[in-house]
C-alpha cells in the first residue's frame, strides 16, 4: 500500500474510466459483436422461454406446438410441480446457509490470518473447480457409502438419529439418498461462490477499525458482531446470492445423490424438455422459478440494505 | 498454560480455515485414488477394491463412448474460448476504456448470465433454437452457441478486472516517447493485459468442459464428457473417468502455477 509514492491506488471502475481516451464510436464497434451474441443468445431466448411456456398444453414432439396463449399452464404446472419448487428453495436455502457459515470461516482465515500464505489458498479455493464437477458430485456417493466410515461416524454420535428427527434423513442407517446428501452436496459444491465474495469484502476491511473495537474495550466477538461483520455484509449479500441461485436451479446434486422423493425443480424442468417434450409445462415452471428468484433476490438486497452489487 | 490457550486462540480460525479447504479437497483426492482402483473384480464402483495402473495405461480398453465425449468436449471448449475471449476482451476495452451511452446497460446484461440458474438459461435457449425451427439440428453448433453465451460474461469480468487495475503511467509514458496509438497498445497495454486474458481463457475452458446443465438440453444425440458421466452413472460408472478427471485437475494446476508465474515476473519487473 505504502509504495505507490504519489500515485493513488487505481482500483474501482470509475477512476480510469473517467479518463477516456478512445473516439466516440470505437466503444460502440468494441462492444458490438459480445452484446449481439448475449443480446441473441440470453435475452432473446428468454422471450422464446416465455412464449412456449403459452403453448397450447397438448402439443409435442410429434405434433407440433400451437401458440395459444394458454395462461393456465401456469396453474397447472405450479400446481403440479410445487413439491418441487419447495423442495428447490427449501434445499438451497438450507446449502446456502451451510455454505454461509462454512465459508465465513474460511474467507475470515484467508483474509485476516494467512499472511503469506494469502493468494495459495486462494488458488486452493478454486482448485476443485478443475475436476468435473459430476465427478465430484459422484465422490460423495462414495463418501456417504451406506458401509462408509462416514455413516459410521454419524451414527456413533447420533448425528443420524438427530437427522432422522429434524427429517433430513429417512431411516437412521442411510445418509445417502436422503435430503440430508442433496444439501451436503449443493452445500459442497457451491461453497467457492461463497467464500470469494466474502474474501473480496473482508479484505476491505480496514484492520484498524477493528483494533479500535479491541482499544474501546469491546470482547473480540463483540467487535467481530459489531464491527467486522457489517462492514462484510456486501460480501455476504453476493456470496448468498451466488449459491442460492444456482443451487436452486441446480438437478445434479438430487438425481446422482438423491432419491425420487428428493427431486427438486430442475430434475423436473430438465425431464419435461427432453424425454416428455412437454414445452407447454416446462417453460411455464422455468419462467416461475426464474420470477420467484428475482422476486427473492429484490427482496432480499432490500432488506440488507446493498445495492453495489454490479 | 496461558500461552498454550493463547496460541490456540491465535490460530484456531486459521487451523478452522485450512480445515474446510481440506474438505474441499476430499472428493478430488477421491476421484485420484479410483483412477487407480481395479474395478474388475467387483461391481461396485463406490468402493476400492485393488491398485492397478490399467486405467491409466490402456485408453484403448476405455469403457465405449468415453473418448468420443472427452475428444468433443475438448473440440467445443477449445472453439468457445477462442470465440469468447475475443468477444470478452474486446467488450471489456470498451466499457473500460470508452465512454458511450448504454454503458450500465451493458453492464448489467453481462451480470446476468452469472446471476441465473442455469436451468433458466438452457431451458430458454432450447425453447429459442425449437422456435427457430432447428429443433431437429441441435447438437455440436447449438452446444457450441450456448458455451460462447455463458463463457462471455466470465472473460469480460475477468478482463475487466486486469484492465481497470492498470495504472497508465506507462502508456503515457510511451506516448511521450513519440510511440504511435497502435505501438502503445502491442508493446505496452496488450502485454499488461495478457496475464488476464489467459486467466480468462483459461476459466472459459474449464467453464466450457465441465458444463453440464445447459448442454444436457441443447446437445440432441451429441454426448459431452459430462453427459458421459452423467449417463454412465446409471450404469455404474467406469473407472476410466476418474483417469480423465485427475488428468483434468492436474494440467489445470500446472496452467493456472504457470500463468501466475509469468504475473509475478512481470510485476517484479515493473516494480524494479
Amino acid at each position: 500500500m505504502t509504495s505507490t509514492a504519489g500515485v493513488p491506488p487505481v482500483s474501482t471502475d470509475d477512476t480510469t474510466a473517467a479518463k477516456p481516451r478512445g473516439r466516440k464510436l470505437t466503444g460502440y464497434w468494441l462492444i458490438l459483436p459480445g452484446a449481439v451474441w448475449l443480446l441473441l443468445f440470453f435475452v432473446i431466448p428468454f422471450y422464446s422461454l416465455v412464449a412456449s411456456s403459452l403453448f397450447d398444453p397438448k402439443g409435442s414432439v410429434l405434433t407440433g406446438y400451437e401458440m395459444t396463449w394458454h395462461v393456465g399452464n401456469y396453474v397447472d404446472a405450479f400446481n403440479q410441480y410445487k413439491g418441487q419448487l419447495g423442495r428447490s428453495l427449501l434445499y438451497a436455502g438450507l446449502a446456502t446457509l451451510t455454505c454461509l457459515v462454512v465459508g465465513y470461516v474460511l474467507a475470515y482465515a484467508i483474509a485476516f490470518k494467512a499472511g503469506r500464505w494469502k493468494n495459495l489458498m486462494l488458488v486452493l479455493v478454486i482448485a476443485p473447480f478443475f475436476t468435473s464437477f459430476l465427478l465430484r458430485t459422484l465422490s460423495w456417493k462414495l463418501i456417504l457409502a451406506d458401509d462408509g466410515w462416514v455413516v459410521g461416524v454419524a451414527q456413533a454420535i447420533h448425528l443420524t438419529d438427530v437427522l432422522n428427527i429434524i427429517g433430513l434423513t429417512t431411516t437412521d442407517d442411510r445418509l445417502l439418498a436422503t435430503p440430508f446428501a442433496v444439501i451436503a452436496g449443493l452445500t459442497y459444491n457451491f461453497l467457492p461462490f461463497m467464500v470469494l465474495p466474502l474474501y473480496a469484502s473482508l479484505e476491505k476491511v480496514d484492520i484498524r477499525l477493528i483494533e479500535a473495537a479491541g482499544d474501546l474495550y469491546a470482547s473480540p466477538m463483540r467487535g467481530f458482531f459489531k464491527v467486522t461483520f457489517p462492514l462484510s455484509l456486501p460480501g455476504v449479500v453476493a456470496g448468498t446470492l451466488l449459491t442460492f441461485i444456482p443451487a436452486a436451479g441446480d438437478y445434479v446434486n438430487a438425481q446422482l445423490l438423491g432419491s425420487t422423493n428428493t427431486k427438486m425443480i430442475g430434475n423436473s424442468i430438465q425431464s419435461l424438455f427432453t424425454t416428455q417434450g412437454d414445452y407447454a409445462t416446462a417453460g411455464a415452471l422455468s419462467v416461475i422459478l426464474m420470477v420467484i428468484i428475482v422476486a427473492a433476490v429484490m427482496a432480499y438486497v432490500r432488506t440488507a440494505g446493498t445495492e453495489e452489487l454490479v | 498454560m496461558t500461552r498454550a490457550r493463547r496460541w490456540i486462540g491465535e490460530h484456531l480460525v486459521l487451523g478452522l480455515g485450512l480445515l474446510v479447504l481440506a474438505y474441499t479437497f476430499v472428493p478430488i483426492a477421491i476421484v485420484v485414488l479410483m483412477s487407480f482402483n481395479d474395478s474388475s473384480t467387483s461391481r461396485n464402483v463406490y468402493k476400492f477394491q485393488k491398485f492397478t495402473w490399467d486405467n491409466w495405461l490402456h485408453p484403448g480398453s476405455w469403457a465405449d463412448g468415453m473418448a468420443d465425449s472427452v475428444w468433443l468436449s475438448i473440440r467445443i471448449a477449445l472453439l468457445a474460448t477462442v470465440v469468447a475471449t475475443a468477444l470478452g476482451t474486446l467488450a471489456a476495452f470498451a466499457l473500460v476504456r470508452h465512454r458511450f451511452a448504454g454503458r450500465s446497460a451493458a453492464n448489467l446484461i453481462i451480470f446476468l448470465p452469472m446471476a441465473s440458474p442455469e436451468i433458466v438459461m438452457g431451458s430458454s435457449l432450447l425453447a429459442l433454437f425449437v422456435s427457430a425451427g432447428f429443433g431437429g439440428q441441435l447438437g455440436f453448433w447449438t452446444i457450441l452457441i450456448a458455451h460462447i453465451m455463458f463463457c462471455l460474461s466470465f472473460v469480460i469480468v475477468t478482463v475487466k478486472a486486469r484492465l481497470s487495475g492498470l495504472n497508465d503511467n506507462l502508456e503515457q509514458a510511451a506516448m511521450d516517447l513519440y510511440a504511435t496509438e497502435a505501438q502503445t497498445f502491442w508493446r505496452v497495454t496488450f502485454p499488461l493485459v495478457l496475464p488476464g486474458i489467459v486467466g480468462a481463457a483459461l476459466l472459459s475452458f474449464s467453464l466450457s468442459f465441465d458444463d453440464f446443465i445447459i448442454t444436457n438440453l441443447n446437445a440432441g444425440q451429441e454426448v459431452t464428457f459430462p453427459m458421459f458421466v452423467y449417463g454412465a452413472n446409471q450404469r455404474g460408472v467406469p473407472m476410466e473417468v476418474n483417469v480423465i478427471g485427475t488428468a483434468m485437475f492436474v494440467i489445470s494446476i500446472a496452467v493456472v502455477l504457470g500463468n501466475e508465474i509469468v504475473r509475478r515476473r512481470q510485476e517484479k519487473a515493473l516494480a524494479a
